[in-house]
């Protein structure tokens, strides 16, 4: 993200104030898929607010995130149909087998995690979302071969290039 | 005015007011965390809780307004049970460490939980993992003793002005930090530690000199001096149990000589250089037109607040140290070649009822050839806990004076202890310099300002100054707002970082109640009342000074050893 692409949302909210600090956290994220520390503060400063309360309110809501989405964005459903169909466990071996935390990027900038309230496909739980393409039924195992398809499809692309 | 019933008996209260302030007043005590009791109620901690008759839940006193003929008990077997399981709650996941804790037996946590009598561990929670911030010069933070009680969020934010904290996460994740969760070192804050004087536990505390100090004093190589802060001598008394306001001045010297400093120097003698300076160059900018108005530069915390939150009045600031930073320099220096000793082998503490002196001290400009003034900076807290460590028993000892060379003072450097006492000493020297006399009256009554902003006209050898007095960083950005904006014609304007002034400053006894820091001023004026010399100019060690060392107020040599710069500083805000 860089400070021109935080510039030109701030530019089309010439009069924003504090009440508009969640809608431009949400519209700066749009552009880069992650909030960076850069744009927080020209938040902060368009709206005449502290950056240590913008950082405060951002970090309150789970749909923030603070580092690039990797290339693959892995959403795990963690609604209530979901948690009933096992989604804990889905997202454990996800979480040991990325070795990442939820709201986390991997190092090669592959993969990044996030839990999410629920992606509304609760008849197809547990669900899991990657980059918005929707896989069903899943279980440890099944997740596992999707991420590995994912790794596959990287490996192609960089051979193409 | 309403009648509401508590605990069975009539009660008169204010219309619309919050029912704990009419508790209070009562002489009913209800404990709380979380209450302010300056600003807006916050909440968060529930341990107000009384029952009202016929609601249906419990309700938090501070929060609730009063009703007419509202019925309450105040200590019903429900509310005490109630906050019996909140302490339990928040004790889940506390460190426990009391016995290691600074805050031993000054924490209110640990004080309900005794007063609750909770004995048992009903509820295991796990503990917080969160690293202690060591890296800030002023203010530790250790996150896994925080209750989220948000009192420092909301002292930081609404009455200083500097919001360098707030709440981060949601839920039992919940903390509190700086943006990004840095240190406080990277932060906005100004280490004025209004944040540890509210703090009811041991989350946040004074970055601790206690162990440089006690060192130096163990090392014969050294030849260790203090200075102590005009406030000290009239707040130290109430951690030995005397009564606020107590001056202490005379057995303290004593107690410090015992302790093995070789001399004790009076700090008030530093403000009463700060002010000889500081009214010369009000006189200066007078004369030549600017700029306008002079602010104070004695408050650390107001400094940096200035260097990080408006540059734009940089140039307003007075080009003066502080008085622990103007008497540090002179102490390496004129006492050095004084007292035939190698700057190198003294060690130089001061006693500031301040956090933000400690990080002053470490400023690379307070120095000279990389060697720190001022090595060590204890807050009042730390001073008293180094004599009760060694036993020693302030009420037990005998009077002795400070030491010479810095060993005289006027009462005007003592009022700089309270807010609105460094205009008074100011314009006191700033009328004798125009005017060749004293003040008619040299008490400025306008100008004492327990809190708040004081602003007063002063007619000086035909010409007409505006002076304002402002204590609370908060207040001060609004004044400096309308300032810009031209709302009003100031000349003069003191700024104490501190609610109140040094004698309610960060690293003052913890827990005093608004009683014992105004008695606290109070002792100063009495002294102002009582004493003969009252004005700096006319102390006698400043006289010597001036003649051996300085030659005249902002004078070339004066100016290399009493004056600094400022300079813009890149913090997140």
């Amino acid at each position: 993200m860089t400070v021109a692409d935080v510039d030109a949302v701030l530019r089309r909210h010439p009069a924003a104030r504090r009440d508009a600090l969640i809608p431009l956290l949400q519209e700066v994220q749009e552009t880069r898929g992650y909030l960076s520390r850069e744009a927080i503060l020209q938040i902060s400063r368009h709206l005449n607010l502290p950056a240590a309360k913008v950082y405060g309110v951002a970090t309150f809501y789970s749909q923030f995130r603070f580092r690039p989405p990797g290339k693959f964005h892995v959403q795990v459903c963690r609604g209530t149909g979901c948690h009933v169909a096992g989604s804990a466990r889905v997202l454990q071996a996800v979480v040991e087998g990325l070795g990442l935390r939820p709201g986390e990027t991997s190092r090669d900038g592959l993969f990044s995690l996030e839990a999410v309230a629920c992606l509304g496909a609760c008849a197809q739980s547990p669900v899991v979302a990657v980059n918005g393409e929707f896989h069903a039924g899943m279980t440890p195992d099944s997740l596992s071969a999707v991420l590995d398809s994912c790794r596959a499809k990287a490996c192609d692309d960089a051979r193409a290039h | 005015m309403v009648t509401i019933e508590v605990n069975k008996r009539p009660l008169r209260a204010r219309e619309g007011e919050r029912l704990l302030a009419a508790l209070r007043r009562a002489g009913l005590s209800v404990p709380t965390l979380c209450d302010v009791p300056a600003l807006f109620p916050s909440g968060a901690c529930r341990l107000c809780v009384v029952e009202v008759e016929g609601r249906r839940r419990l309700a938090p006193s501070c929060a609730t307004p009063v009703e007419e003929g509202m019925k309450v008990m105040t200590h019903s077997p429900r509310a005490v049970r109630a906050r019996q399981t909140i302490v339990e709650l928040l004790l889940a996941n506390h460190p426990d460490d009391c016995l290691y804790c600074f805050r031993n037996g000054a924490c209110q946590l640990q004080r309900l939980a005794e007063d609750l009598g909770v004995r048992q561990r009903r509820y295991v929670g796990a503990k917080s993992d969160r690293k202690i911030d060591l890296a800030g010069p002023s203010i530790v933070r250790d996150p896994a003793k925080c209750i989220l009680c948000g009192k420092c969020v909301r002292v930081c934010e609404e009455i200083q002005g500097v919001a360098a904290i707030d709440f981060h996460g949601r839920g039992s994740r919940t903390c509190i930090g700086t943006a990004f969760d840095e240190s406080l070192n990277l932060s906005s804050c100004v280490g004025c530690g209004q944040c540890l004087m509210t703090c009811p536990t041991g989350a946040l505390r004074e970055q601790s000199h206690v162990k440089e100090v006690v060192g130096a004093l163990d090392d014969p190589a050294k030849l260790v001096v203090v200075q102590l802060a005009p406030a000290v001598s009239v707040s130290l008394g109430e951690a030995f149990g005397l009564e606020p306001g107590t001056d202490v001045a005379g057995p303290l010297a004593a107690a410090l000589r015992e302790l093995g400093f070789a001399r004790v120097f009076d700090g008030a003698l530093g403000a009463d250089l700060a002010a000889m300076e500081m009214a010369a160059e009000f006189v200066e900018r007078i004369t030549r037109g600017g700029p306008l108005p002079m602010l104070t530069s004695g408050s650390p915390g107001w400094v940096r607040f200035v260097e990080e939150f408006r540059p734009d009045f940089l140039e307003n600031l007075s080009t003066c140290k502080s008085p622990q930073q103007m008497l540090g320099a002179l102490i390496k220096t004129y006492f050095a070649q004084q007292a035939e000793v190698d700057p190198a082998r003294i060690f130089s503490v001061a006693v500031m009822p301040c956090t933000a002196k400690k990080a002053e001290a470490e400023r690379p400009e307070m120095g000279c050839g990389g060697r720190p003034d001022v090595d060590a900076v204890l807050t009042t807290r730390e001073l008293a806990r180094i004599l009760r460590m060694r036993g020693v028993d302030l009420a037990a000892l005998s009077p002795e004076p400070a030491d010479e060379p810095f060993g005289e003072r006027s009462t005007a450097g003592k009022l700089c202890g309270a807010a609105g006492g460094a205009a008074e000493a100011v314009m006191r020297s700033v009328h004798f310099l125009l005017t060749g006399k004293d003040l008619p009256n040299l008490r400025l009554q306008a100008l004492r300002a327990p809190e708040g902003v004081k602003e007063a006209r002063l007619r000086v050898g035909g010409r007409d100054f505006g002076v304002a007095v402002v204590s609370g960083l908060g207040g001060a950005r609004r004044l400096l707002d309308e300032i810009r904006a031209g709302w009003r014609s100031l000349h003069f304007v003191e700024v104490a970082t501190c609610p109140g002034g040094c004698v309610a400053g960060g690293g003052q006894p913890v827990g005093a109640s608004a009683q014992a820091v105004r008695a606290r001023a109070e002792a100063l004026y009495g002294l102002d009342a009582d004493e003969p010399i009252r004005t700096a100019h006319a102390n006698g060690a400043v006289q010597r000074l001036y003649q051996d060392l300085l030659g005249k107020p902002l004078s070339a040599r004066g100016r290399e050893l009493l004056h600094t710069r400022y300079a813009k500083r890149e913090v997140v805000i």
